[in-house]
């Protein structure tokens, strides 16, 4: 398709260094209206500094009530190739592989019946197919099923679970993260498909406290890979690193509960006050380990500042050890979503709930014990940040 | 109760409070179990066939709603 629509905001956004999304949309307006009018409609939006989109209201397909989010434009009339610009959510496999069959295969799916353009993964997970019409979304939603594909969650359901990729790949996974993802996606299916909370709900599932998924900021539920027990220490790997490093400085000094010690010849940790940050582990792969008493602390309540502000999760389960058939786990969970359908308001998170109601509230009507290693916020910023030295390098 | 019967329950109840309060499922289930003495599961089921059908459809706006489709 030739080019519709002067965009000279929208054009400031291909300089620099970075991918930019508007090189994308450029490239799938080549082939699609859609896509062509998308490139308008967003210059006239900057322009103006106002949204022409409007959301909401009823779109979806039959026996589901969630999966797509309805997006219309405010001015169809000048730009008819997005009148409807729905998303349709689907459902990411655990720890995010796709063969690159399935994934060719998707794309001239929604070239097919949708802009050609993706968002491959939104925040929530899933695969996000952006911009198509109300009578794609059946059609388009045949295809995908007939293939073994499945919508996500959307509105006040449970959203798609993640995960990082765990042991498929990574030493320091204390849980079978895509296992665990994958039986709470089909344990639940029905509170995917079927919004009876009062808000969204979140898994995210991490191997270990470096929370690769960032599940501790962005996961109603957060369950975290963590072991009991001592780090696993090869006394000779660490004379190996005491030659290339400075132990005492880059390893002992920074351990934030000062629970090491090193003198030169052998390693040793204060196990009982390791509050497991992962740092010590990180820096000496091959050194230490993380202990062999595996299983996960359970965290409840983060969320994004959408109604109120940003929360991140609170402990509620210290340890638990998250092998199949995860009974005990779905127990809790059932009690917490109980707990919230009783006392929550709409588009209330179980983490403002427990904000308003209490937690020891929260705990009494759930029936968990109050125990000291219920932290609130264990670590305040999981994201990392680079410092200047690093930049530098 | 027959199946059948919850349905009609359920389709009243979306019916009469359509244009005054948008109904939840969990709303739903709550007021018919409540009201008719039977479990919510049975009332969800229910439901179910209700959306499966199109008689009934979710609903999103600022949350999930269960209404009559437009006509
Ligand atoms: C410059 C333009 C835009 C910006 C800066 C923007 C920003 C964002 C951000 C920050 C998120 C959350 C991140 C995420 O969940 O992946 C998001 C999500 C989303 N946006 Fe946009 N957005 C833009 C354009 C659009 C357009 C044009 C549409 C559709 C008409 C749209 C629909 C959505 C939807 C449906 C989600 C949720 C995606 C998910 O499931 O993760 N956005 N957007
Ligand atoms: C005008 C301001 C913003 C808009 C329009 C916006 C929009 C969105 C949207 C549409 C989503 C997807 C929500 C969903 O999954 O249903 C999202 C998610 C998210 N946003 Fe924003 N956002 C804004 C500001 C922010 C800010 C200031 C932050 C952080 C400081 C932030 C962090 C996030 C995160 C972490 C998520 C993922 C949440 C999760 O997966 O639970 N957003 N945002
Ligand atoms: S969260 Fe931990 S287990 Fe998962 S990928 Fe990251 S480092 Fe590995
Ligand atoms: S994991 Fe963290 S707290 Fe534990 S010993 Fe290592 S550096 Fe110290």
């Amino acid at each position: 398709m030739s080019k519709k629509h002067d965009t000279p905001l929208l054009d400031e956004l291909e300089k620099g260094p970075f991918p930019s999304f508007v090189t994308e949309m450029k490239m799938a307006a080549k082939h699609s209206d859609m896509s062509n009018d998308l490139l308008g409609h967003t210059e006239l939006c900057y322009k103006e500094r106002v949204t022409h989109w409007k959301h909401g209201g009823i779109v979806g397909v039959r026996g589901y009530g969630g999966g797509v989010i309805g997006r219309y434009s405010d001015i169809p009339d000048k730009f008819p190739g997005v009148a409807h610009f729905h998303t349709v959510r689907v459902n990411c496999p655990s720890g995010f592989y796709y063969t690159s069959a399935a994934l060719k295969e998707m794309c001239d799916l929604w070239d097919q019946y949708g802009s050609g353009m993706t968002n491959v993964h939104g925040s929530t997970g899933d695969l996000v197919f952006l911009g198509t019409k109300t009578e794609h979304l059946e059609p388009f939603f045949a295809e995908i099923s007939s293939r073994g594909w499945d919508l996500g969650g959307s509105g006040s359901a449970l959203r798609t679970p993640s995960c990082c990729l765990g042991k498929s790949r990574c030493e320091w996974a204390n849980i079978d993260t895509m296992a665990i993802t994958n039986d709470i996606t089909q344990h639940y299916q029905d509170e995917m498909h079927r919004p009876a909370f009062p808000y969204k709900f979140k898994f995210k599932i991490a191997g270990c406290p470096v929370d690769c998924i960032a599940s501790i900021a962005r996961a109603d539920m957060s369950i975290i890979g963590t072991w009991k027990g001592p780090i696993r220490i090869n006394q000779d790997e660490v004379q190996n690193y005491a030659k290339k490093m400075n132990i005492q400085a880059e390893i002992i000094d920074m351990c934030p509960t000062g629970c090491m010690a090193f003198d030169g010849k052998s390693m040793k940790i204060d196990n009982a006050n390791c509050n497991r940050c992962m740092h010590c582990i990180a820096k000496m792969t091959k050194a230490l380990r993380p202990g062999t008493e595996q299983g996960a602390t359970l965290l409840l309540g983060s969320k994004a500042p959408i109604v109120t502000g940003a929360l991140m999760s609170w402990v509620i389960v210290p340890f638990i050890k998250m092998e199949p058939p995860y009974e005990e786990f779905y127990d809790l969970i059932d009690k917490i979503w109980e707990w919230w359908d009783e006392h929550g308001k709409n588009r209330e998170r179980i983490g403002e709930l427990i904000e308003r109601l209490s937690f020891p509230r929260f705990l009494k009507d759930v029936g968990l014990d109050p125990h000291p290693a219920m932290v609130k916020e264990p670590r305040r910023d999981p994201f990392f940040f680079w410092d200047e030295s690093d930049i530098e390098k | 109760m027959e199946k059948e019967e919850v349905k009609k329950i359920i389709y009243e109840l979306v019916e009469a409070s359509t244009g005054k309060k948008k109904l939840k499922q969990s709303d739903i289930l709550k007021k018919v179990s409540a009201d008719h003495g039977i479990e919510k599961d049975e009332v969800k089921a229910a439901l179910r066939d209700l959306v499966d059908a199109g008689t009934l459809i979710f609903t999103y706006f600022g949350g999930s709603f269960i209404e009559i489709p437009p006509k």
